[in-house]
């Protein structure tokens, strides 16, 4: 009966440490580890960059990021459900060309060609989730399948339809100046012009953020990311929550796509590649891990941030551009590093 | 809610075969309210047949299993779940990158509000996990740790407080204390007891260790080779019978004479 007395030692340290320090609680937080990435790489150019310092280029520094940001909070989303996304990059593009070459060549209607578009996007991402719980495949080699299947479609079919590598005009069309207000547009704050992808942006990733902490489907989200077969096993529809994790990726997509489109009012087919590999950096530099369970929208805001920053600083201190993906690299590799020892703290137990 | 002598699980002669391979013969079992019902053997023994059975994993093809004294043939856990027989797993339906409270309710989450704004209720749901973690007796400071930091006798007290409050009549708990140090063992030994007396419920408590089986069991089960081989309550055996017949009965003295050749032995200590 000794370890059962022994044990009671437990039972005597109550409830003391009922109220974890607010500091503790914010160095457990995943997106810790990239606003502090945040505010160095910000420091960094501020420091090394005269015209980063100005609001305007901030301004383009966040429109830089929220073109990223846009499908990384999406495809952080998917990767705390424990998934990867490769087709993202692509899929934009194949987004914008399917609405620009249904609304141009085939239906004459700018809102048919988008509709159309969207439905394409989803059904890309409904395709990935199905094909992962059917075939049981990594989700890196069903994604890098349609990924490669994408960029050949998106040429080829875009040169089977308007003979060109990129689509037709769009902005005269009917409907055009509407839809560029609704996805395109910019408005003016303290004198400088800002563009509503940059709202957009924040406002998915603060809804995403709420849908992971504070909904049902966010706790399933975690769990089925975490260890799936646990999930499983108190009923969570484990595929299910796979397939929409995908298909709001889709979305995510779309959305992007139609930016694009809109911003530049022809698509190049053989754009996007190499993009889903930034949205899978900015997860990751903003916390979530590869194995999934793990991870935070926000984070992933913080990520693009982080690029977005890197990008334009990169041509604010007047370097050759090249010089971008070497920090991007950098970047990634010193904020997993980063993030894994902060987890390590975090989960170790706080004494 | 003290022991009463209402059988929640009645098994008669229940076996189960597969090809001529038969992995369980003839066994009878009768879980109480309130009490503990101890069944141990070697590996191959049939005491994971006998809970898959019990928990509804696979149906038995002899004799009969009544639950309330209605006989029954399940297909799948669910229906064991739905009435009341919830099985808890050495690999625990735990998530251990999850928090404390998010674990303990997954898949019955409590919600407010509607609509688009449906959301969990997280106060009620971190204030019912901390009241019924408490009520176990283990001391987690921060329901908002992961379920990872936690030692495993903590997790394993976890999971059966989940169980138990999600209505659990009948408990099976598979080796709870198998991969646990002296403390954590405790532990959850002291748990179980607890869900037994205080709150009723008929615990199936399958382990390898005697010590752990007397220490809280009120009936003991000793299954060889897919049959019974001791079926007997508390106040008919002690421990150094329980060690003998779990060391391997008669079988194990010819072993210990064979090895020592000779030399004095002392059988029932080998356990």
């Amino acid at each position: 009966m000794n370890a059962i007395t022994e044990s009671v030692e437990t039972r005597v340290a109550r409830r003391q440490v009922q109220q974890t320090p607010l500091w503790k609680r914010i160095l457990k937080r995943p997106e810790v580890g990239a606003l502090g990435g945040v505010i160095l790489v910000f420091v960094f150019f501020y420091v090394m960059a005269p015209p980063f310092r100005q609001l305007s280029a901030l301004s383009t520094v966040l429109y830089q990021a929220s073109i990223l940001g846009i499908p990384a909070v999406a495809v952080a989303l998917l990767m705390i459900g424990g998934e990867f996304d490769l087709s993202a990059g692509v899929a934009v593009v194949s987004s914008s060309l399917a609405a620009s070459m249904f609304a141009t060549e085939v239906t004459g209607n700018l809102w048919i060609g988008m509709l159309l578009a969207l439905v394409l996007s989803l059904g890309i991402g409904a395709l990935n989730g199905y094909l992962l719980v059917r075939t049981k495949l990594h989700s890196f080699l069903v994604t890098l399948s349609t990924f490669l299947m994408l960029q050949g479609l998106n040429i080829a079919i875009t040169k089977l339809v308007t003979g060109n590598v990129a689509t037709a005009d769009i902005s005269g069309m009917d409907g055009f100046d509407l839809g560029q207000r609704i996805f395109a547009s910019s408005f003016h704050v303290f004198g400088t012009s800002v563009s509503i992808a940059i709202v957009y942006w924040l406002i998915f990733a603060a809804i995403a953020t709420w849908v992971l902490l504070r909904t049902r489907i966010g706790n399933w989200i975690f769990a089925v990311g975490g260890q799936g077969d646990s999930a499983r096993a108190v009923g969570i529809p484990v595929k299910r929550v796979k397939i929409g994790l995908f298909m709001v990726v889709g979305f995510s997509c779309w959305f992007t796509g139609m930016h694009m489109l809109f911003a530049y009012d022809t698509v190049q087919s053989g754009a996007g590649i190499g993009n889903e590999l930034l949205y899978i950096a900015s997860a990751v530099v903003g916390g979530c891990l590869l194995t999934g369970g793990y991870g935070s929208a926000a984070g992933s805001a913080l990520g693009a941030f982080i690029f977005g920053m890197t990008t334009e600083g990169v041509i604010y201190a007047d370097w050759d551009p090249d010089w971008f993906m070497f920090f991007v690299g950098a970047m990634l590799l010193l904020a997993t590093v980063f993030n894994g020892w902060l987890r390590i703290r975090a989960l170790s137990r706080s004494k | 809610m003290t022991s009463s002598n209402t059988p929640i699980i009645q098994l008669t002669n229940v076996g189960k075969s597969y090809g001529n391979i038969s992995a369980l013969r003839d066994v009878s079992l009768t879980v109480r309210q309130g009490e503990v019902t101890c069944i141990l053997g070697d590996n191959g023994a049939g005491k994971s047949t006998l809970i898959s059975i019990i928990a509804g994993l696979i149906g038995h093809d002899q004799g009969t299993y009544a639950v309330d004294g209605k006989p029954e043939h399940f297909t799948s856990p669910r229906q064991a779940l739905d009435l009341g027989i919830s099985a808890v797993y050495q690999t625990l339906a735990l998530v251990p990158l999850l928090s404390v409270w998010r674990n303990f309710y997954l898949g019955s989450e409590i919600r407010k509000g509607s609509g688009l704004f449906k959301r969990l209720d997280v106060k009620t749901m971190q204030q019912t996990a901390e009241r019924e973690v408490e009520r176990m007796g283990i001391n987690i400071p921060d329901l908002e740790q992961p379920v990872g930091t936690l030692s495993g006798g903590q997790r394993q007290v976890v999971a059966i407080a989940r169980a138990v409050h999600f209505g659990a009549r009948v408990l099976i708990l598979d080796e709870p204390t198998a991969a646990l140090g002296v403390t954590q063992s405790g532990l959850v030994l002291r748990y179980i007891a607890t869900a037994a007396r205080e709150h009723g419920i008929g615990v199936i408590f399958i382990t390898h260790n005697p010590h752990h089986a007397y220490m809280v069991g009120d009936h003991f089960m000793v299954l060889a080779r897919g049959e019974v081989e001791l079926d007997t309550p508390r106040a008919d055996l002690s421990l150094e019978d329980l060690m003998f017949h779990m060391a391997g009965g008669a079988g194990l003295n010819a072993l210990q004479h064979e090895l020592h050749r000779g030399e004095p032995t002392t059988a029932g200590q080998a356990a």
